[in-house]
């Protein structure tokens, strides 16, 4: 985890939260701030609020506790709720991979996924995996081997990479074209991403 | 998507609530949430039933590998035990949807599964007829885009395949299935759990929407696969793409060979050409005898679809079935 709570200190619950950055965010020394200021914000009917449930979960190392209504997918709490707009919402039905995320360490579709049924698990988005300055090594090996062209399913694509290694599963070009079918690319830089995912498997071993 | 209750089931009496129509139990939740989206169920509460204690266990118990309901199918597919007894629903789970969707889903949602029909799968209001989601509506499909529907089993008012792979591999396996109920506990063949249309008319039931043998409230807790000290065993998918694809036809092969190295045993399941996995009864007991090789086995698959009833756009399942079934048992007869 590179986002120590103290680094950029504590979002305020007052600020307005779109206009926050995924910076500031991730310095916010617990994100169950922003979800009540959202949730206040929101002024939601009566029936709403007697529909909604808490739920404590860890998002990328930090305490959340989520008040939402059962429907809310994992993917719209990450990304209306929290801001968290690393997962994408691609076809929102399972069939594209960009909403990927790990929770308790496995790979799964965050669409979905009800937030309700997060309870204590611990979820890790793209936002949580390396920093700028020091890149994870499937970042950078998604880097050096050219693995996206518009970006759009590539958090999706590095999170499923870094389960699919961790999971075995990246011994060969077969293996990994398999394994990582589940994250469609529409750029169709499946080459690239085969390699970069090898190679960062290679380093890793 | 509607709004509903979520309710966390802690005892399996806890989940015979469900009437699955207002209740409806969830799992992993990969298939249901869809669903929810598309209006093909739109229950008042959701009972969360992933959290039972036990139902994930895989366990050899004296003849039998026991397969628990909320069993993921990535770890039924990867679990060792399937590996070494049951290669087929091993090879069947990880040919089934994506690594994602295979961390979530479950071995007891994924053969409730509802059919790819994309007429079925429109969000509603439907702009055509489906008696699967508006009854009296008719059938879109049986006179219209019908490549992916059934060639056995259909009737005018459905012509809707099931889509499951695991489906298949467990019905060659002759396992059982494991439900639990208000009324108590049973044990069906695999081959019952789901019917088709044709057999859902002749019972009087309404042959578009009655697609298995559960009963209002029965939970699948468990699947319960015979282990046959020589049975060797393969599953085949042909699909348009090579992986995160459904079926267009699938075969699942289970075989023993007999001394002279010829088939001593054979069962045999086709996925994906009825609402239910269709077992090749009379092919399997021809097959005996026969070494398993192509030339050998394919003449015999091939006459058992002379039963086949193809719509206008499906006939290529034809041969593509008896193809399948021709590799199911080839591969499985390589195996060690």
């Amino acid at each position: 985890m590179n986002n120590s709570p103290d680094q950029n200190g504590p979002a305020s619950a007052t600020e307005d939260e779109i206009g926050l950055t995924r910076r500031l965010f991730l310095g916010a020394s617990g994100v169950s701030v922003l979800a009540a200021a959202h949730a206040g914000a929101a002024a939601p009917s009566a029936q709403e609020v007697a529909d909604r449930r808490n739920v404590q979960f860890r998002i990328n190392g930090n305490s959340v506790s989520a008040h939402v209504e059962p429907r809310v997918t994992l993917l719209d709490y990450l990304r209306d709720r929290l801001h968290l707009t690393g997962a994408k919402k691609g076809c929102n039905e399972g069939a594209c991979g960009a909403c990927t995320v790990l929770v308790d360490g496995k790979r799964v579709n965050s669409c979905l996924m009800l937030t309700v049924q997060c309870e204590g698990a611990e979820v890790a988005t793209i936002e949580g995996i390396g920093t700028p300055e020091k890149l994870h090594p499937v970042q950078q090996s998604f880097i050096e081997h050219d693995a996206f062209q518009c970006g759009y399913c590539t958090p999706g694509q590095i999170l499923s990479a870094i389960a699919c290694i961790e999971e075995g599963h990246a011994a060969d070009a077969e293996s990994v074209a398999e394994w990582m079918s589940g994250n469609i690319c529409r750029c169709s830089a499946y080459p690239q991403i085969t390699s970069a995912v090898l190679a960062a498997a290679k380093t890793r071993s | 998507m509607r709004n509903f209750a979520y309710i966390v089931a802690h005892g399996p009496d806890d989940a015979f609530a469900a009437d699955g129509v207002n209740q409806m139990p969830i799992a992993g939740g990969t298939e249901l949430l869809n669903w929810l989206r598309l209006g093909i169920a739109a229950p008042a509460d959701l009972i969360d039933i992933s959290r039972l204690p036990g139902l994930d266990q895989i366990r050899r118990s004296g003849d039998r590998v026991s397969i628990g309901a909320l069993a993921t199918l990535n770890v039924v597919g990867e679990h060792e035990l399937v590996h070494r007894h049951a290669s087929v629903l091993s090879q069947a789970c990880l040919a089934a949807a994506s690594p994602q969707i295979r961390n979530r889903a479950t071995l007891g949602g994924n053969v409730l599964q509802k059919t790819r029909c994309s007429y079925f799968r429109a969000e509603t209001p439907l702009p055509w007829g489906c008696n699967k989601r508006v009854p009296g509506s008719g059938c879109a499909a049986r006179d219209g885009n019908n490549e992916r529907h059934a060639i056995f089993g259909w009737t005018d008012e459905c012509v809707a395949t099931q889509p499951s792979d695991p489906v298949v591999a467990l019905s060659a396996l002759e396992a059982q299935v494991e439900v639990v109920g208000r009324s108590g506990r049973r044990l069906l063949p695999m081959a019952d759990l789901h019917v088709t249309q044709a057999e859902a008319k002749a019972a009087g039931r309404d042959p578009a929407r009655t697609e298995s043998r559960l009963a209002t409230g029965e939970l699948i807790v468990a699947y319960h696969v015979p282990v046959r000290a020589r049975a060797r065993s393969a599953y085949v998918k042909v699909r348009e793409r090579a992986s995160y694809e459904y079926a267009l036809v699938s075969a699942a092969a289970v075989i023993e060979l007999d001394e002279r190295s010829c088939i001593g045993r054979a069962a045999i399941a086709l996925g994906s050409v009825a609402q239910k996995p269709w077992r090749l009864i009379e092919a399997e007991q021809r097959l005996v005898g026969l070494p398993p090789i192509r030339e050998a086995v394919l003449p015999v698959l091939r006459s058992a679809m002379s039963s086949a009833r193809p719509l206008a756009h499906n006939r290529y399942k034809v041969a593509m079935a008896s193809g399948a079934a021709a590799r199911a048992v080839v591969e499985a007869g390589e195996r060690a």
